[in-house]
């Protein structure tokens, strides 16, 4: 029976409501030290001398690095740009690992790190865009002549649409800069022996990491292993390779013991590669009816102090899915690549498609805006329609699969009085002791499904399909071995569903396994909303296959032809004769035994290892609706209403689906109200703990209501698109253009994220001291 | 450092070790007792990832030198069932409206809870969400671990009506 859509309960919990989960910090190896950093103070220095000799003096300090002692290893990151594991001559940003302790515990290590005295000469500072890019800014990397990694300009910047067009608005929008917040930050145990390496990582890759350090090392990867076990969350900020990974191992080696790395929270604000720091200034032309004519991007991209490699991708992914849902006839796209003195920034859930769908339903908002029309009329005037995919858009990298965006907007438009709401919206504007009330809507689409062949090549990785492995044991139980190891997405549970679905195999003696470089065959990893959609995808595969050769086998002891054989319940019968049946665990067995089976089948046949590729991502869609109140005496914001129709394909397991719907929005609600790593003008962290950067909590955030609506993807015989990332996606403008359209009637065009109360108060302040509208130099 | 002996009750075993003065609590039940279910996810008080009760009252094990325990009555994650006990209302509610994802703040959620519904054995939605300000979760969005609170107050004995009791719980 298919248990594909069963809100079927997750077999991972009963460990992680016990305290028997195990994360890296709980595994301890005998003879473990401690690693600890000495980090950098300044924002961009000449490192002038360290001197590590007190340091070194204490009793239990194994060791003291400094950029000395890893001459010879490699940078990582961009050739030219590279960043060493501990700054060498120069620091770039405020945590930067100067030098590395390592003591027998970690009070130790902490008491002797503080005792490493570093003698910095303070240079120049760029600790924004505006700094790094500005005239005589000082250059970050000397291979390059400034601070610009990499420009692609625009291929024709659209004059002559823009000259014919009835209508042309423009838009400066800032993409925050946010920090993933896994609750557990980063750790890893390494142990480098005379036998080989195994490193411990909470990581969404554990292959990938087995490839890339092996490589560094130069060490064979039959001598390396990488173990992924619980994973405390990770949303893109896991899968960067940044030196602490390395230097556990390099440590290992040298000390001959296993060294651990636990960050602490304010460590990993500052360590662990933060998310979107994007600009964009964007056109759009229209004609009176709301038809985008043509819309025209340009992306400021923050890498931080050194380009990552997927990084670099961020604004590639933004451009490509800059259209959105909309049939717009010309696109322009543009993007830089700029470095400035603060932490590196990487993917962050959604990497660079919440960017893309904020700037185009901002701009669809600002265009309904411009011509008094309801945003709700202008997007279904621009979408495109559910018969014209696959739909090729202004770039080959995006071609959509399928969806029908006016049929989410119905479904969105049933889940609450969208009427009423503006009637009471009108009222409340006329009654100056009502709070305002904002109606905000988003209509995304994402890219997803990572990826077609060369996708995830070009960030680094092996390849882009995923690996299952499908063993059928003795017994007749099955185990599936996934290279999408989770870290919260409940693989364990929907893989095993998809599998007891092909196979008959009961639900509760399916396990699934991953995590584990030595069990796992090979693997890609979880990210880019992929699991699923690629890794899913192949367990189905897998299971088809193996229910094949079991038919073999079930014919061969039934003495029928094969293609009589039909799976029934936990076994096989004889199509048409229930009576002539043999159970899946007589099947198993017997599949083991050369005298049970057929001739010419090998023993232990039931076991199938499947590559799965994909021939194009998928594009989960969906439209979501905000709709707040403000306090006009405080500018308190109020989300009183958040309703979410998605469309991920077939939902594998509702229960699962939702949960991720609800963190991503989560997520985005956060940018879009509360989150923000800011940093000062001499590049100095305001917000490095959870004191300054407002992670929300249970009383932050509403309630969701939700709504579905189902178009499969071609790409795959399950038809799921993904799911992880739609909520981090669709949310922060449905926030934001709530927010603007309760401030609209004062003339408010657009507030960047976070919007706070300050923020709004300020609006409403200066509209009251101007009688009721606004100055416009300050909004849009 | 001077080490300083404390005896203190663990999950109902009580236990003499002698610690630095600086040792939070936390850190006590990780590395002496090696009791790992009660995580460290900040260094500010903020997160609630090592909830625990001490005492009858739950507190963040990261704000509470381990000293201070002493003498004290410790329950952590560990403590609340026994080997083969059935889930208690909170934890059956977090497996029943699937209150956790990644897992990592879980324990501290189960504890908070568990204090919670200690106080207020009925409490409402808004009740529930002011509880627990000081957990956080990065992975929920805090609805279904809402749910999950109301499933064990609406469950006071932790038993999963038949319908819904298919698979995953381990009694």
């Amino acid at each position: 029976m298919s248990l594909i859509g069963a809100r079927v309960l997750r077999k991972e919990d009963p460990n992680l409501i016990t305290g028997r989960g195990q994360f890296v910090d709980d595994i301890t190896l005998a003879g473990t030290v401690v690693m600890t950093f000495v980090r950098s103070v300044e924002a961009h220095a000449r490192i002038v001398a360290v001197d590590t000799s007190a340091a070194m003096a204490c009793r239990g300090v194994l060791a003291v690095w400094t950029a000395a002692d890893i001459q010879g290893m490699a940078t990582l990151g961009l050739p030219g740009l590279g960043r060493p594991l501990l700054a060498t001559d120069v620091v770039r940003f405020v945590g930067e690992p100067v030098a590395v302790v390592v003591a027998t515990d970690k009070f130790i290590a902490a008491d002797a790190a503080e005792l490493v005295v570093v003698d910095y000469e303070s240079l120049p500072v760029a600790a924004s865009l505006t700094a790094a890019l500005a005239d005589g800014a000082p250059v970050l990397h000397g291979a390059l002549p400034g601070n610009t990694v990499f420009e692609q300009p625009f291929v024709d910047d659209l004059a002559a649409v823009f000259a014919a067009a009835p209508h042309v608005a423009s838009l400066q929008l800032v993409n925050n800069r946010c920090a993933a917040v896994p609750i557990e930050p980063t750790a890893c145990l390494a142990d480098w022996g005379p036998s080989g390496l195994t490193l411990w990582a909470t990581f969404q890759a554990p292959h990938h990491l087995r490839n890339t350090v092996a490589a560094y090392f130069g060490i064979p990867q039959d001598t390396m292993r990488v173990i992924t076990p619980d994973v405390g969350g990770g949303f893109g900020a896991k899968i960067n390779f940044v030196p602490e990974l390395f230097l556990s191992c390099a440590l290992s080696h040298k000390v001959g013991r296993p060294v651990r790395y636990t960050q602490t929270r304010s460590e990993c604000q500052v360590l662990m590669y933060h998310g979107r720091a994007q600009e964009h200034e964007v056109h759009v032309a229209f004609d009176d009816d709301g038809a985008l004519l043509g819309l025209r991007v340009r992306v400021t991209q923050d890498q931080g102090a050194y380009p990552d490699p997927t990084g670099m991708g961020l604004p590639v992914l933004t451009t490509a899915m800059s259209a959105g849902c909309y049939k717009i006839p010309h696109v322009a796209v543009s993007w830089r690549n700029v470095v400035t003195n603060t932490t590196p920034v990487a993917a962050y859930r959604g990497a660079g498609r919440p960017e893309a769908s904020y700037l185009i339903e901002r701009t669809v908002d600002l265009v309904a805006d411009e011509l008094g029309l309801d945003p709700v009329a202008v997007r279904r005037r621009n979408f495109i329609g559910h018969d014209e995919f696959p739909y090729a858009t202004h770039t080959p990298l995006a071609v959509y699969d399928s969806g029908n965006y006016a049929a989410a907007m119905d479904e969105l438009l049933t889940l609450f009085d969208y009427d009423a709401l503006k009637a009471d919206q009108a009222a409340r504007r006329d009654d100056p002791d009502a709070k305002l009330l904002g109606i905000g809507f988003s209509t995304w689409l994402e890219i997803a499904a990572f990826g077609p062949p060369g996708s995830l090549e070009a960030f680094g990785h092996l390849a882009s399909w995923e690996s299952v492995q499908l063993r059928v044991q003795p017994d007749g139980s099955a185990i599936v071995y996934t290279g999408a190891s989770p870290h919260g997405q409940g693989t364990v549970t929907t893989f095993a569903q998809i599998a007891a679905g092909e196979l008959g195999i009961p639900f509760d003696k399916i396990s699934v396994r991953h995590g584990d470089t030595a069990t796992i065959p090979q693997g890609i990893g979880t990210m880019g909303s992929r699991a699923t959609a690629v890794g899913g995808e192949g367990v189905r595969n897998a299971s088809v296959q193996v229910v094949e050769r079991a038919k073999g086998i079930a014919a061969h002891l039934l003495e029928a032809d094969v293609e009589d054989i039909v799976l029934d319940g936990d076994g096989f019968i004889v199509n048409g004769t229930p009576s002539r049946s043999v159970a899946w665990s007589e099947v198993a067995w017997k599949s083991f035994q050369p005298l049970e089976i057929p001739t010419g089948t090998q023993p232990g046949s039931l076991d199938i290892t499947v590559f799965q590729q994909v021939p194009n991502f998928s594009f989960p869609s969906g439209a979501y609706c905000c709709t707040v109140e403000i306090d006009r005496g405080t500018g308190e914001i109020e989300i009183t209403g958040m309703y979410l129709v998605d469309d991920c394909g077939t939902v594998i397991n509702p229960l699962l689906a939702e949960g991720q719907v609800h963190g991503g929005v989560a997520q985005g609600i956060a940018q879009a109200l509360y989150e923000h790593v800011v940093y000062d003008e001499s590049g100095n962290p305001q917000t490095s703990t959870l004191m300054d950067y407002l992670v929300p909590a249970a009383c932050d955030l509403p309630s969701f209501v939700s709504g579905r609506i189902t178009t499969r993807t071609p790409n795959n015989q399950l038809g799921a698109k993904g799911i992880g990332e739609s909520g981090s996606v669709g949310s922060p403008p449905a926030v934001v253009n709530a927010v603007v359209d309760a401030l609209s009637h004062l003339g408010v065009r657009h507030l960047d994220m976070p919007i706070t109360p300050l923020a709004v108060w300020s609006v409403l302040a200066d509209a009251s001291a101007n009688g009721g509208s606004i100055t416009g130099s300050e909004v849009a | 450092m001077s080490k300083i002996e404390i005896t203190l009750t663990v999950n109902g075993e009580q236990h003499t070790d002698e610690v630095e003065p600086r040792l939070l609590l936390v850190q006590y039940l990780r590395d002496v007792r090696r009791l790992t279910g009660s995580h460290i996810g900040c260094d500010t008080s903020n997160c609630g990832a090592c909830t625990v009760i001490l005492d009858g009252d739950a507190v963040k094990s990261c704000t509470v030198l381990a000293v201070q325990a002493r003498g004290g009555e410790v329950t952590t994650v560990e403590g609340l069932i026994g080997p083969g006990e059935p889930f208690t209302p909170v934890q059956q509610g977090f497996h029943q409206e699937h209150g956790l994802q990644c897992g990592y703040c879980t324990p501290g959620m189960i504890m908070a809870s568990t204090a919670l519904l200690t106080e207020n054995a009925d409490p409402t939605d808004s009740e529930i969400r002011h509880a627990l300000e000081g957990n956080l979760c990065r992975c929920t969005g805090y609805q279904t671990i809402v749910n999950s609170v109301r499933w064990a107050a609406e469950h006071p004995d932790g038993v999963v009506p038949d319908r819904a009791a298919t698979n995953g719980a381990h009694q």
